[in-house]
């Protein structure tokens, strides 16, 4: 009732290395060529090399961005444009409420954004993978501990919860990224958690424990290299996830008054009634950024879970 | 404060209870069209869209529509009502003051519905997909069904069991599109309340409303394990 | 008339790098009340085979050939007729049957579906007769109203019986009934199923890569290896004095209860079978073949006769072709792990 196996026929095994390699750089040399090929499997994906592109190009932008626009221009009390005035030839996407030009703001704000959307994937992934493995491998009264944790962070709704303790905290770059961290690990905990239990049980390990390997041989040797590429898939959904929360808690006010983000943009354009003078050109363009980034870093998540779990390939 | 809160829920269960109603089954059949007609035209297109919208922060959407239709671009006039629950002076228990809060619903209604439908039908397509390479849709299909009932009797039930598991733990996402799409529109729900008490600041307001989201939530996560409780036979009996 | 008459059939899967074979021709013939075993290794084509019966394949499969069914070819039918036939004429039991059963409907709602799919039978009927089924396969009529996963593998396996007789199929093919059961289960379910094909005069197709399975069960044997049938007669023959050195091999790999030398030195067949994108040419075995000789790789094969007199033993063989079987009987058994010796004169 099978279907014959219609995938791409098994790569040859790596030419013998020579003997006089040690276990390690056995091990290491199989990884590099593990990541060989699931680059090469990456690359297949049309949707995942876009997707890296314009990340790579969003990233590059925000990196450079200082390099041909000033700072300065960012700066309200040296505009030069008139509030609000459509696009023209010297302010491309035209200006804000102040005179800035749109188009500046969008490019700074991108750093923002970005920054603080990695910063909060961070937190998020380190807490959840520490949360996953911790429960995963020792199991038993831990795990439950945990997970009755964990579950409750899940369940509780974000923004409130967000919205509560940004207030609490105070407005700032760090803070808003700790919030989003603290909000969002429970998804990166159960994934890690069911990975590492998956492979606690396995009895390679329970010869491992035999011969007298320690908790954290095993789970730094063992249970982390089988959990990495897993996080990886899941770090890049989340980082979407984090920038679209940075975006909607800047939107309501919450972010760093003295920094511009593309939601802080969105958040002085509404206040501001650009909304009902039709000022779309400062509406559209950080919604744009959002939009393509977003997308990118789904479309990343989705070909690199496609290349983890080949059942996904050809969705 | 409790007649501050109290005085809000309605509008906000009328938007919420409406859009997720029209988003769930607009989004799952949605979901279920392009999982079985895996390729075609209207899975990508669909797919694409769902991506976009998923993608989109739903309060810039919100504004964005809101300028097309409710300000108007160019010359092109508003259709609709730019905020608020009802014109001034309206009856509301009229059929005429009802037909007024069904006009300044729309707007709010369509965003969120277009942003819960993206997720919707993202999460059938995925759990379809993974259900329609089960064996037991080929021992039906063997038995002489025809497609349409495989899919309807067999394949469809199984794949709402997941589904419905992630719906109900993104409720949050549902009670964030309430907060910030009140805000665009000024619906003076407890969305709304929540921005005008995070702005004013009013903690304990605050806090009053946070703590009947979370709960709100909460009791429905409850319900929602019972529910896969009473679909899925394998969890019962352990 | 015979129930089943496979005519040339060829059966091919498209995948990235092309059209892939997955059966190439094949020929077989079942009477009402026979049994017939088809045997060989995963990936031989023999599941596609049984699928291609009842046009189960996946979409883009692309056929040859004809199956027919009582006369009509399945594979040139209307989707309707085809409905019509399926479950009725012919019925399959699958392997794994805890995958083959919808997890979260009762066994008694899922066999009565197929009752009322195929007549206008009302609810209470179709529960009478989905107890009279239950009864026939051995499970009491209670079990109606358990969930798959409240049955064990043996109880799951006659539950795919019974609701495969609900329609009355002049054809039953049981697509490795017994894999994944102990040993106790596998005899209890393959008598029932003996017993079945006598009582209602069904005809049968075992399909398993168990060898010893289809000696005891059924009265003739096919051998199938890389899409194509090798080898096939009657069963005690085929195992007894294979005239296909596969065929050998496979009866080979199992050892004998009792016998301690068997144990301990396992005989099997060395090597993978071929990957049907990349087939060897000529006799898809002589790469792994004990008895190989300098014509194989380009031979054009066929079934020629095997065996004295009309007993219908037929075998694609080299060997056979030119009359010398004690070629094939008397090769060396390679030990498992060796591979097989350099082709010879």
């Amino acid at each position: 009732m099978t279907q014959p196996v219609t995938s791409e026929p098994i790569e040859a095994l790596p030419p013998s290395l020579p003997p006089q390699l040690s276990p390690r750089a056995i091990a290491r040399a199989r990884r590099r060529q593990a990541a060989a090929r699931a680059w090469r499997e990456y690359r297949r994906s049309l949707e995942g090399m876009i997707g890296l592109g314009i990340l790579v190009l969003f990233v590059a932008v925000a990196i450079f961005v200082p390099l041909f626009i000033p700072s300065s221009e960012l700066d309200v009390t040296r505009a030069t444009g008139t509030p609000f005035s459509p696009p023209s030839a010297g302010f491309p996407l035209g200006t804000d409420e102040s005179g800035r030009s749109v188009l500046a703001l969008t490019l700074w704000g991108s750093r923002v954004s970005l920054l603080v959307g990695f910063l909060a994937t961070v937190i998020s992934v380190v807490i959840g993978s520490v949360v996953g493995i911790v429960a995963g491998h020792f199991g038993r009264w831990t795990d439950s501990v945990l997970m009755r944790v964990t579950d409750w962070f899940l369940v509780i709704p974000f923004l409130p919860l967000a919205i509560v303790l940004a207030t609490v905290l105070g407005p700032s770059l760090a803070n808003i990224a700790f919030v989003i961290g603290i909000t969002s690990w429970p998804g990166t905990a159960r994934i890690v958690r069911a990975q590492a239990l998956a492979v606690t049980s396995r009895p390679y390990i329970e010869r491992a424990r035999a011969l007298g390997a320690g908790d954290w041989h095993l789970i730094t040797r063992h249970i982390l290299p089988n959990v990495v590429p897993l996080i990886f898939a899941n770090t890049v959904l989340i980082v979407a996830v984090a920038i679209l929360s940075e975006t909607t808690l800047a939107f309501l006010g919450l972010g760093d008054p003295l920094r511009v983000s593309w939601g802080s943009m969105l958040d002085s354009a509404f206040t501001q009634g650009a909304a009902s003078i039709g000022a779309w050109w400062y509406l559209v363009p950080p919604g744009v950024a959002i939009l393509l980034v977003v997308l990118a870093f789904t479309m990343v998540g989705q070909a690199l879970e496609a290349v983890l779990n080949p059942r996904l390939r050809g969705r | 404060m409790s007649e501050v809160i109290g005085e809000r829920i309605w509008p906000t269960v009328l938007l919420l209870g409406l859009s997720t109603m029209l988003s769930t089954v607009i989004g799952l059949w949605i979901g279920i069209r392009g999982a079985w007609r895996r390729g075609s035209v209207f899975d990508r297109v669909s797919l694409g869209a769902s991506l976009a919208l998923y993608a989109m922060p739903e309060f810039w959407l919100g504004i964005l529509l809101l300028i097309a239709f409710g300000v108007g671009v160019g010359s092109f006039p508003g259709l609709f009502p730019t905020g608020g629950l009802s014109s001034p002076n309206t009856e509301l228990a009229s059929v005429s003051g009802m037909l007024d809060v069904a006009r300044h619903l729309f707007l709010p209604c369509l965003t969120l519905t277009l942003a819960y439908i993206a997720e919707y039908a993202l999460v059938m397509r995925s759990s379809l997909l993974d259900e329609l390479g089960e064996d037991y849709l080929v021992t039906a299909r063997a038995k002489g069904l025809r497609e349409a009932l495989v899919l309807r009797r067999h394949a469809v039930p199984n794949a709402l069991l997941p589904t419905t598991t992630l719906i109900f733990l993104n409720l949050g996402f549902v009670v964030s599109g309430a907060i910030t799409i009140e805000t665009v529109y000024s619906w003076p729900g407890l969305g709304l309340l929540s921005y005008e008490a995070l702005r004013t600041p009013d903690y304990p307001l605050l806090q009053g409303v946070f703590l009947l989201f979370s709960a709100a939530v909460i009791i429905a996560n409850v319900i929602a394990d019972l529910l896969y409780a009473y679909l899925d036979p394998r969890v019962r009996t352990g | 008339m015979a129930v089943l008459e496979v005519r040339d059939l060829t059966v091919s899967y498209p995948t990235r790098a092309g059209s892939v074979p997955a059966v190439r021709g094949v020929d077989l013939t079942l009477d009402a009340g026979e049994t017939l075993g088809l045997a060989g290794e995963s990936g031989c084509g023999k599941s596609t085979m049984a699928a291609a019966v009842l046009r189960l394949l996946p979409p883009g499969t692309r056929t040859g050939g004809s199956v027919l069914l009582e006369g009509e070819d399945v594979l040139a039918m209307r989707p309707g007729r085809l409905r019509a036939v399926r479950w009725t004429e012919a019925a399959i039991v699958f392997q794994g049957a805890m995958h083959a059963l919808n997890p979260v409907r009762r066994v008694g709602d899922q066999i009565a579906e197929a009752i009322q799919l195929h007549g206008k039978v009302g609810d209470k009927q179709a529960a009478t007769r989905v107890g009279e089924l239950l009864e026939q396969v051995g499970l009491p009529a209670r079990r109606a109203a358990s969930y798959p996963h409240e049955l064990s593998g043996g109880q799951r396996q006659r539950v795919m019986i019974a609701m495969a007789l609900a329609c009355t199929p002049r054809l039953l093919i049981a697509d490795e009934p017994t894999t994944a059961l102990d040993v106790m289960v596998q005899a209890q379910v393959l008598a029932l199923l003996e017993e079945l094909g006598r009582e209602l005069g069904l005809a049968l197709l075992l399909i398993t890569h168990d060898l010893s399975v289809l000696a005891a069960t059924c009265e003739r044997i096919a051998v199938m290896y890389a899409g194509r049938i090798v080898e096939e007669g009657p069963a005690d023959k085929v195992f007894e004095a294979p005239a296909h050195p596969y065929t050998r091999a496979l009866a080979e790999a199992f050892p004998t209860i009792g016998d301690r030398a068997s144990r301990r030195n396992p005989h099997g067949l060395g090597g993978d079978p071929p990957d049907p994108r990349d087939l060897p040419g000529g006799c898809d075995f002589h790469p792994r073949c004990p008895v190989s000789i300098a014509a194989c790789p380009t031979l054009e094969l066929q079934l020629w006769p095997a065996g004295p007199g009309p007993s219908g033993r037929r075998a694609a063989c080299v060997h056979v072709r030119d009359g010398r079987p004690e070629l094939v009987r008397e090769a060396p058994v390679v030990p498992v792990g060796e591979d097989a010796p350099a082709h010879r004169g």
